[in-house]
């Protein structure tokens, strides 16, 4: 008796996670707040001030989402996740989603249960190696010393890469980004590998960044995306279209400063569908017309937001490279709004 | 015979030599260091290996710490200012990295203009503490120190007073549960005891105190504004998670000690599994567990606090080991001293809080203090479940910004710094604690 009232309770309560978790639209707009999981403190693309307000590249989007549904671009709740909670906590609804530099890869899409929505940064694995050793290739560093982070896809990545080259090399391990420069400044290793955004932030943070160089040979694929769960279809359309609508505004050209001006006179159908003029694509999506406007109110398009926390102006110094638009010759490619 | 006896004995001395100072190197520093340093060849080899390992330490730490720069806004610009005092290729500490950033290792993103709160917060706990730390502090000290947790609560998360009231309420009926059974026997007390406040607080307490915040509408005296836990961070977040922590697991861990020498099989077999299965898994296994796993067991759109869910995981594991410090304690009493309370004719709960546990909890003062210690120490682990500590966190935070990215030791020697005092405090209390007890002339 006990026993099956203790099954039946578990029952019921299995059956409503699967209920809410079938809904997260209406989760999100019943607390008013969007609970965005983010690194715990990622140079340009996930970061606390000063003050506590966090700023970012991943940031932006989980703004940009928020105020596509719920019409304010803070009503966000920042959920700082490690390497290890980021997928546990998604998957357990702690957060409706995650903007949180992770690679899109085929077990995270499938067994892990997430839904990769899209890419909105395509990185690679690269190495950094002082200038006065001489290399300009990675294929010259057999032999090196390579400082490298423990338990990331960087690590197997780079064991794949010299076993395929035929080289040798000697791994310094270490835990966290911050000790990888401090072994790699002190000459602990010869060379150190991570993505390369992280490499040009790392190279960038240091005293002598001139006496550095980064090794042209990239040896991932690393394509960042946000993620949601998988099976609440709704949700992640509504993640995908707002990635979408910001990087389509960069190749229309809309930007938050003129975004009101060609809502009003663009004779561009396309730019008329996205802000809302036209169509019902809002309704489609269970918004309202106006979401995609809001969205880009808040950070601006995607090259905006590229350029105000990890592009050239800023200290960090992205060239865009592959995160270009698909007409400047990069990889982003909106669907078209229609 | 006589004179020859005067000749033989030429001199006899009538007072005695003054006492001449010891030779140079058996006296004063050279005494002591020939004996505490060089009494033998393979002394003197770790002495010198010493000395050379400690100069190359210094070495490097000495002018890091003379070339250091506390007004910066960056750590470029510290590196500049650096550079332009010491000359190119300098290095030096940067502690504006501290000047500018300390109220976030302090008090993570707790709001600005609230930074007085937890500050009373942290000086009241003091003054609660008093009556229970020192025995000269008035007795009545003590009400303040059971009102204390609901205070700190209150101020540190804000809200209404009503709920942390409405919530002291249960133990009140409690009390008075327990007054009114008791003419029933113990059992029934017991039982209504541990009956009313819980049906109080998962039935009536959260509409009770709605009702009353609603009534009594969101002004000063009895509102203030809320903070969310995940504002909490730095040395708030770890202060409150150790007090929470050290306060519940001492009688936890004493309740799991009487219990696993209990003779009774039920209770034993309980605290001994327990305390077993605790000690067997790691404290990060638990951390996951409240941050990741209770999720999926508990019914969606339940929002259980995580810090109430780490404080809750790391209490029982401090629990479990004060449990075996203690158990430690109780076995080292003399079988006499149970005796001796037996032929009193005192009862079980009387004999154990007049006669065993006073003197048991005396001897095991050096290994409770040292799980508090351990314990306050890894609430830096509460990392890994994404919760800003200190330690890492906040460190971690800090360095993402591009103006102080780079920068390595010096939060590492801040954030230690103040481990340290907190740590060593304790340490010095035990011992203080220790002499203040000793009642034996071993």
């Amino acid at each position: 008796m006990t026993k099956s009232v203790f099954l039946g309770t578990l029952t019921v309560a299995g059956l409503a996670a699967g209920l809410a978790s079938a809904a997260t639209l209406d989760d999100v707009k019943a607390r008013g707040e969007l609970n965005c999981g983010v690194s715990t403190g990622l140079t340009g693309f996930s970061l606390p001030d000063a003050n506590g307000n966090w700023t970012g590249f991943d940031v932006s989007l989980c703004r940009a989402v928020a105020a596509a549904v719920l019409g304010d671009g803070t009503k966000v709740k920042f959920v700082p996740t490690t390497g290890q909670t980021r997928f546990t906590a998604l998957a357990s609804g702690e957060v409706d989603m995650l903007a949180r530099n992770s690679t899109w890869t085929f077990s995270r899409d499938t067994d892990l249960k997430l839904d990769f929505v899209g890419v909105n940064y395509y990185d690679g694995q690269g190495f950094m190696v002082r200038k006065d050793l001489g290399v300009t290739s990675a294929k010259e560093l057999d032999g090196a010393t390579v400082c490298i982070q423990t338990g990331t896809t960087t690590e197997l990545n780079l064991a794949d890469w010299f076993k395929v080259n035929n080289l040798s090399y000697t791994p310094v391990a270490v835990e966290t980004n911050a000790e990888g420069e401090q072994q790699y400044a002190a000459g602990a290793c010869d060379a150190y590998t991570t993505d390369a955004s992280g490499l040009a932030a790392t190279r960038a943070a240091f005293a002598d960044p001139e006496n550095h160089i980064i090794l042209p040979e990239i040896i991932s694929k690393e394509p960042l995306g946000p993620a949601v769960r998988h099976g609440d279809n709704e949700w992640a359309d509504i993640v995908r279209s707002t990635l979408n609508a910001l990087i389509a505004a960069e190749e229309y050209g809309v930007t938050s400063a003129n975004m009101e001006e060609l809502a009003a006179n663009s004779p561009n159908p396309e730019i008329q569908r996205l802000l809302g003029v036209q169509g019902d694509l809002g309704k489609m999506i269970r918004l309202d017309n106006d979401w995609a406007k809001r969205a880009i109110a808040v950070g601006g398009n995607y090259g905006e937001i590229f350029a105000a926390t990890i592009g050239e102006a800023t200290p960090i110094g992205l060239a865009r490279g592959l995160n270009a638009q698909w007409t400047q010759g990069g990889l982003l490619y909106a669907p078209p709004f229609r | 015979m006589s004179d020859t006896h005067a000749q033989t004995v030429p001199f006899v001395r009538e007072t005695m030599l003054p006492p001449v100072a010891p030779p140079a190197n058996e006296a004063g520093v050279v005494r002591w260091l020939r004996q505490n340093l060089f009494s033998g060849p393979l002394n003197i080899a770790l002495t010198v290996l010493g000395l050379v390992a400690i100069y190359y330490v210094l070495e490097g730490i000495v002018p890091w710490l003379m070339r250091s720069v506390w007004t910066a806004d960056t750590l470029a610009q510290c590196r500049q200012i650096i550079a332009e005092r010491w000359g190119e290729g300098a290095t030096g500490a940067c502690w504006a990295v501290i000047r500018e950033r300390w109220p976030q290792f302090l008090y993570g993103f707790y709001p600005n203009h609230l930074y007085w709160r937890p500050t009373l917060t942290f000086v009241l706990l003091f003054v609660a503490l008093a009556p229970i730390l020192f025995g000269q502090v008035p007795r009545q000290l003590l009400w303040f120190s059971l009102a204390y947790p609901f205070l700190a609560f209150w101020l540190l998360w804000g809200g209404s007073i009503f709920l942390p009231l409405v919530a002291a309420a249960g133990f009140l009926f409690g009390w008075l549960a327990y007054g009114l059974a008791a003419r029933f026997g113990t059992i029934p007390a017991v039982a209504a005891a541990a009956l009313v406040p819980v049906l109080w607080w998962l039935f009536l307490a959260g509409d009770v105190s709605d009702d009353l915040a609603r009534l009594t509408g969101r002004s000063f005296p009895l509102w203030l504004e809320e903070v969310r836990s995940d504002k909490f961070g730095g040395f708030v977040l770890a202060v409150t998670i150790g007090v929470s922590g050290i306060a519940l697991s001492l009688p936890l861990g004493i309740v799991l000690a009487l219990g696993r020498r209990s003779d009774m099989f039920l209770i034993k077999a309980l605290s001994v599994s327990f305390i077993e299965f605790i000690r067997g898994v790691p404290l990060i296994t638990l951390l996951f567990t409240a941050s990741l796993l209770l999720n999926y067991f508990l019914p969606p759109g339940t929002t259980f606090d995580i810090i109430l869910r780490v404080i809750i995981m790391v209490t029982l594991f401090a629990a479990a080991y004060i449990a075996e410090v203690i158990r430690g304690g109780l076995a080292a009493l003399p079988r006499g001293q149970y005796e001796a309370a037996d032929a009193l004719g005192l009862d079980y709960w009387k004999a154990q809080r007049l006669i065993i546990l006073p003197q048991a909890l005396k001897i095991s003062i050096p290994g409770i203090v040292s799980t508090f210690i351990g314990m306050f120490k890894d609430t830096t682990l509460v990392v890994f479940v994404g919760l800003l500590d200190p330690l890492k966190g906040i460190t971690d935070a800090v360095r993402a910004s591009t103006d102080w990215k780079g920068i390595y030791w010096e939060p590492y020697i801040f954030v230690g710094l103040i481990f340290f005092a907190f740590n060593f405090a304790m340490s010095r209390y035990s011992m203080h604690l220790e002499r203040r007890l000793k009642t034996d002339h071993r």
